[in-house]
């Protein structure tokens, strides 16, 4: 019989990727904490002025306020759009044709930068609409993939004789919809919010277009400020990034099991 | 009663319940950068003009050819490290595997400008590294670390490993375990089981960790950008500086069709030789 334990040499050089992906995080965690005007690591002197110094810079207030809408905000178009055409794809699988779920998917097959200068090239010049409103629609655009695969996958394995049934013995389509089916991919559309939700906070190629006057969002704010100072505030902000990110990482796990973020 | 109707099993409720989305990805996704692409071909100075112009500038095909150069070295490392990881977290018993995922996920949740800062306080000249070796008196002068092609690629590897490595503990987990003791109890030393059983089981998914890594990288901005600065431009950064900096709306759209075609051909290629190679594999 084989062994099951991988070779010792390959069981060292897991540890160290890992050593690799968390040690850059944890000097982050450090830079942030120090007491120092510079960023270094170990932290010399402990200190959470630079979380207080987020709040008082009103450029990371402002981008704060707006990321947090925009995500929210696009999440929940993405949702109202997607969830329909998640449905469609699967309870009108035979009668749409195969392309529609290809042409869901493209928001992440194109290059996300070629979709933010199209999108201002095209739309935001082109119409002179405002730009929280383009950012709106292209943040909306850029979470819908996750959403629809998400939903489509928790959709897949439920039985539609289900609803069916309800619907034979006289319950209105649109009531069975949300009594029958949606309360059986409730795990699914927890679990695509919180994708869309993070992945909207964290985009950059989209956003890079669409700031103007007075409008950014925050990883564009920690772009251009690492650019002119190398102050620890932005590491203080990461570490408040990361918090959120944990945050929303122990509702997956109380709700649904991290597992599922891997498939 | 009417609901029954309305129930009718057709395609046109179908349609009408996708419609919303399809409208937003034709209106605000393919309309757009049709618009961009076409845009290109129209130039007063002749059809292929901007085309011409972006090869015959030498800076410009450097950057073509540095930003293949860094996703295709982004690319192998990712594939040589996931892989292994990959195979040892499959292995790993209940608990440790998934405790290992959960160290996976989590720098991915975290987003790419904070992971290019990460690497930005570590490589910078009064970065971490160059105080602990200046420190230890390994070297008399900072290094210059931060700003070179060495730079990006380290960036690129920590943002694309992580998916690497969960894709391919998914495939490395779907191939029977009874097929590798078949091949073991047959005679084949673990080594030959490696190379001959498990290997070319797992090409498929190699192939899709491959194409999410080589596009991401080729198209990635904000890793270049804090890591690579002006020295190492690559496509990305150079359409935003086109765009944003110089306001060349025609060199921007034809860096930007240059992108979309080189991705889409590359994500085509590969899904159609992974098809190939396992009917299987989706």
């Amino acid at each position: 019989m084989m062994s099951d334990r991988p070779h010792f040499l390959l069981i060292v050089v897991a540890a160290l990727v890992y050593l690799f992906l968390m040690l850059p995080l944890v000097i982050v965690v450090g830079a942030a904490l120090s007491d120092t005007t510079y960023l270094t690591f170990p932290p010399q002197g402990l200190s959470l002025r630079w979380f207080e110094n987020i709040f008082e810079i009103s450029a990371f207030r402002r981008t704060i306020i707006t990321s947090l809408q925009i995500a929210l905000l696009g999440t929940l178009i993405a949702l109202l759009i997607g969830i329909p055409a998640a449905y469609a794809l699967n309870r009108f699988r035979v009668e749409l044709p195969k392309w529609l779920g290809t042409l869901f998917v493209l928001p992440i097959l194109v290059p996300e930068i070629v979709f933010g200068f199209a999108l201002l090239k095209s739309f935001t010049v082109g119409t002179g609409a405002p730009i929280f409103l383009s950012l709106l629609i292209g943040h909306t655009l850029i979470v819908l993939p996750y959403v629809v695969r998400v939903i489509s996958a928790s959709l897949a394995s439920f039985d539609f004789s289900i609803e069916e049934a309800a619907i034979s013995l006289g319950s209105a389509p649109v009531k069975t919809f949300f009594t029958i089916v949606l309360p059986n991919v409730r795990a699914g559309v927890i679990a695509a919010f919180i994708l869309a939700f993070i992945t909207s906070l964290n985009d950059v190629s989209v956003s890079l277009f669409l700031t103007g006057p007075g409008i950014s969002t925050l990883p564009i704010q920690i772009l251009a400020h690492v650019e002119q100072f190398f102050d620890p505030t932005v590491a203080s902000v990461s570490v408040l990034l990361m918090f959120l990110t944990v945050a929303v990482m122990a509702v997956v796990e109380r709700t649904l099991g991290l597992t599922f973020l891997a498939k | 009663m009417t609901s029954r109707r309305f129930w009718r099993r057709n395609g046109a409720t179908g349609w009408a319940l996708s419609a919303p989305a399809t409208l937003a990805v034709i209106g605000f996704l393919l309309i757009p950068i049709g618009a961009v692409i076409a845009g290109t071909f129209m130039d007063p100075r002749g059809v292929f003009a901007p085309y011409i112009a972006y090869f015959n500038s030498g800076f410009r095909t450097t950057v073509l050819f540095r930003t293949l150069q860094i996703s295709a070295i982004t690319t192998i490392i990712s594939l040589i490290f996931g892989f292994m990881t990959a195979y040892v977290v499959s292995r790993a018993p209940g608990k440790l595997k998934s405790l290992l995922i959960v160290a996976a996920v989590f720098p991915l949740l975290t987003g790419v400008v904070v992971r290019a800062f990460a690497w930005l306080i570590i490589l910078g000249r009064n970065g971490i590294l160059n105080q602990t070796l200046l420190g230890l008196g390994i070297i008399n002068e900072p290094l210059e670390m931060l700003y070179t092609q060495g730079a990006v690629v380290i960036g690129m590897v920590y943002l694309f490993v992580p998916l690497m490595v969960l894709s391919l503990v998914g495939v490395l987990e779907n191939i029977p375990k009874d097929v590798l003791q078949a091949s073991s109890s047959l005679g084949a030393s673990p080594m030959a089981t490696f190379w001959q059983v498990l290997l070319p089981l797992a090409v498929p998914g190699l192939i899709v960790g491959a194409v999410l890594v080589f596009t991401g990288s080729f198209t990635a901005y904000a890793t270049p950008q804090l890591l690579g600065g002006e020295r190492q431009t690559v496509l990305a950064t150079l359409l935003q500086q086109r765009a944003m900096v110089s306001f060349d709306w025609v060199g921007a759209s034809t860096i930007a069709a240059i992108m979309t075609v080189i991705t889409i051909t590359i994500v085509l290629a590969m899904s159609h030789v992974a098809r190939r190679i396992n009917p299987m594999a989706t």
